[in-house]
């Protein structure tokens, strides 16, 4: 007997004896929903931001031009409502009169050509500064070449504002839902400097309002009365707890010590479908796991029948049946199912039989010049973390009949990003979780040169028609020439997409008003809780 | 005295500088960098976040850049949390592991030197070998196997105490991170005294004593503890603050705002100013620990004296 199985044996024993849920978080009469909330957060500053969970947070203190109802579709924010010029190239967005900063003073268009101007400042190194290039001068400002004033944003009037885009972006809209593009307070930010996110200092115009932050014990945020819907907001209070194990989430969901959690452990889902069945929540969002190629200049996965023939062998209900456990999508594409308006392309393989793939891939992997007698060698590199670990073992177990003898090589994820930046790997994990939805934000990771195309995969054909459809005004022609850029991806076989992403979470059974949704955002505001 | 401890703090300026400066180039040897992660940068934005945290300057320019702040107290900030600075990181988490900590040093003295004590007096007995296997399995059973059965027995299925968070610091949410954090504690501490004690009481003035005609408690209580001390104390120095300075797995299954994550997350996340600012602060810990237990030494054994 292990270790391992010992522990998993005395944690059986134990789960027998479970009693039931703990009762509602409704305290003297007030409602506070506890939020066991991933990591602790490295900021509170929406344009410094990087984390999912930080934008659980941030989406709760600060409301941008549009927000999200609980299902996760865009609702008007700050912005009651906007138009588009007929070009697609130019926005007027008309302020709400209502909205408010928590210190009473009005949320104006200002305040958002100042966050936007802020964040695509080089002084303040935003990582997310990117995501605000479709707007017209945005990436020159970024790199210092021109001044912030250029930038295509203006305020018209204190609840007007006029957005020029460098060309039309499909799914500008949708972006806006990101923190990076929520308005900040100026006059806080000139008063504390760094210091502004602090409690005290920190001015929000969201539902909630910062009132706690002790690093790494919680964050509390109390109902914002200033804000616009305040009257709809039936939570008193947010706390969220950074509890980065996921063990602990479910012990302190179990003991009623929080109404939230947003992961399970690998190893207790099946317990916790039969368990806490009431509680749990499994729906796709819109992420895809898949494994880069290399095909930089010299590398053996250059050849495309290699890589296809890696594809073919793939048995990925295997994986995500056996080890994953999560009964996850098969990918035979990039762009996840669930994204919206987008009907995309799948391998041509994916109706064949198993015996006819591996046939193939046999037969492509000889025409290479590999087979069982000439092994062809690969490294395949991935993060530690003991949840994804036995993947690569699957795969290279799923390829040694062909000939493929694959190195395993883990290292951390510093070490691991960097190599994946350098392009010193062959095969390397490469998971990808959509900042917005719409399909581009995946298909534009294999555009030529761009940061995170891992790969180093470059189709002039490809880039053109990713070209074609930013610069594609009508929404469904748009997505047919995206479909038309994957078709190309996938025939070159440029990845190894293995599943899109399920995504579970625990949520107390009185909490009512939260809605599993692709894109994982969870307001707290729209949530209340009842008594049972 | 007093000029053997200023003696001592002045060695440990040299001690100190060389750590400081092993850790500050080993981290900057280690491959990758504070931003690389899963979303690689545009070039441009990668560019202005080396000229924020100025990555940009040649290497010896950030080693005096850094050690000049340092020595105005200026660890600067953390790469990762962004919104604290390392001093306020430091300063907000070190209370909190030094409670955790200390309360568990205090217990495993508590329970680990009677039972040290007892094993030696009662030698190769039933009571010698319940202890001792006990401590074996205490020294055996790892805190990251011990702290989430306690979670989940305690806290989740009897109910008794919180399975987690710290309440700021109220008595049940300290219950299971001390013990378990002193489990293993208390079975070093036994061993430890154990073996000392058996020790002490061959010896010469032991052999002594017992002539004159005292009895075994006067023996043991006024002639034996006080020597046998001696080790258990040597081990507690570097133990004291190796504790006091956190455990990141009591912190992460408890949900504990303590440093001791600060140490490992830190260095996997390449923040180099809060792993600098972290083995700063325990350098100079262990360095205080360890003069403080020779101070005490010289209490405890008459022998020892630090004339100059």
């Amino acid at each position: 007997m292990t270790i391992r199985q010992f522990i998993a044996g005395v944690g059986c024993a134990l789960i027998a004896l479970t009693p039931p849920l703990a009762a509602a978080a409704i305290e003297d009469g007030k409602q506070v929903l506890r939020r066991a909330n991933g990591a602790e957060p490295s900021t509170l500053d929406p344009q410094l931001a990087t984390g999912s969970w930080e934008s659980s947070i941030l989406i709760d203190l600060f409301e941008g031009l549009v927000a999200r109802d609980a299902a996760g579709n865009i609702v008007p924010g700050v912005a009651a409502s906007w138009e588009r010029s007929d070009d697609g190239l130019h926005y007027t967005f008309h302020l709400r009169e209502d909205a408010k900063w928590s210190d009473g003073e009005p949320v104006t268009a200002g305040d958002f050509v100042y966050a936007w101007r802020r964040i695509l400042s080089p002084a303040l190194a935003a990582p997310y500064a990117y995501m605000l290039f479709p707007i017209q001068g945005a990436e020159a400002v970024n790199r210092g070449d021109q001044p912030v004033d250029t930038l295509g944003v203006t305020a018209s009037d204190p609840h007007t504002l006029e957005v020029t885009l460098e060309r039309p972006t499909g799914y500008f809209i949708d972006m806006l839902g990101h923190p990076s593009t929520f308005p900040v307070p100026e006059r806080a930010i000139d008063t504390y400097g760094s210091d502004w996110t602090k409690p005290g200092n920190l001015i929000s115009n969201g539902a909630f309002t910062l009132s706690e932050w002790v690093s790494h014990d919680h964050i509390a945020a109390t109902r914002n009365p200033e804000f616009h819907d305040a009257e709809n907001v039936a939570l008193d209070e947010v706390r969220f707890l950074p509890i980065d194990d996921a063990r602990a989430a479910l012990n302190r969901f179990r003991a009623g010590e929080v109404d939230m959690a947003d992961s399970v452990p690998q190893g207790r889902i099946e317990w916790a479908r039969e368990n806490l069945s009431e509680a749990l929540h499994e729906a796709p969002i819109l992420a895809t796991f898949y494994f880069a190629f290399n095909q930089r200049d010299g590398s053996v996965l250059n050849d495309r029948r290699i890589r296809e023939a890696l594809n073919l062998a793939l048995r990925r209900q295997v994986i995500t049946r056996q080890i994953t456990r999560l009964d996850q999508p098969s990918a035979f594409s990039l762009v996840p199912t669930a994204i919206s308006d987008y009907d995309g392309p799948r391998f041509a393989f994916v109706d064949d039989t198993m015996d006819e793939r591996l046939a193939r891939a046999r037969a492509l992997l000889e025409a290479a010049g590999y087979g069982p007698q000439n092994p062809l060698h690969l490294t395949l590199d991935t993060i530690t973390n003991p949840d994804t670990k036995r993947i690569p073992v699957a795969l290279a177990a799923m390829w040694k009949p062909l000939g493929v003898e694959v190195t395993l090589q883990n290292s951390d994820a510093a070490v691991y990003y960097a190599k994946l930046r350098q392009g010193d790997f062959q095969i390397g994990m490469a998971p990808w979780i959509a900042d917005y939805d719409d399909a581009s934000n995946f298909l534009d990771l294999f555009h030529t040169g761009v940061p995170n195309n891992h790969s180093g995969y470059s189709n002039s054909e490809y880039d053109s028609l990713m070209d074609e459809a930013a610069n594609t005004l009508d929404a469904s022609g748009r997505s047919a020439t995206m479909a038309r850029a994957e078709r190309v991806l996938l025939d070159d076989y440029a990845l190894l997409p293995l599943y899109f992403y399920i995504k579970l979470a625990l949520v107390s059974p009185t909490l009512e008003g939260w809605e599993a949704n692709p894109m994982d955002d969870h307001p707290s505001r729209w949530m209340h809780f009842t008594e049972h | 005295m007093l000029i053997y401890t200023l003696k001592r703090l002045l060695q440990a300026v040299p001690t100190l500088l060389i750590v400081i400066t092993i850790s500050f180039f080993l981290m900057r040897v280690a491959p990758g960098g504070p931003f690389d992660g899963e979303r690689q940068l545009p070039p441009e934005i990668e560019a202005n976040l080396m000229a924020a945290y100025h990555l940009d300057e040649p290497l010896p320019m950030q080693y005096l850049r850094y050690m000049g702040n340092l020595l105005q107290g200026d660890f600067g900030p953390s790469f990762k949390y962004k919104d604290f600075s390392v001093t306020e990181l430091i300063m907000q988490g070190f209370p909190v592991s030094l409670e955790i900590g200390g309360l568990a040093i205090l217990l495993a003295l508590i329970i680990g030197l009677p039972l040290g004590i007892a094993a030696a007096i009662k030698r190769n007995s039933t009571v010698d070998y319940l202890v001792m296997g006990t401590a074996l399995t205490g020294i055996a059973v790892p805190n990251f196997v011990l702290a989430p059965i306690f979670a989940l027995v305690f806290g989740v299925l009897l109910g008794w105490l919180p399975a987690g968070g710290w309440n700021g610091g109220a008595l049940p949410n300290l219950v299971l991170p001390v013990v378990a954090l002193s489990i293993q504690q208390i079975a070093y501490i036994a061993r430890m005294m154990r073996a000392s004690m058996i020790e002490v009481l061959g010896s010469h003035f032991i052999r002594t004593a017992r002539a004159k005609g005292l009895n075994e408690g006067e023996v043991i209580f006024r002639h034996a503890i006080r020597p046998a001390l001696l080790p258990v104390m040597s081990y507690l120095g570097p133990a004291i603050a190796g504790i006091i300075t956190g455990s990141v797995v009591i912190e992460q299954i408890f949900g504990i705002p303590g440093i001791g994550r600060y140490f490992v997350q830190g260095a996997l996340n390449r923040d180099y100013t809060l792993v600098m600012g972290t083995v700063v602060f325990y350098g100079v810990l262990i360095v205080l620990m360890n003069l403080i237990v020779d101070l005490l030494y010289s209490a405890l054994d008459p022998q020892i004296r630090y004339d100059d």
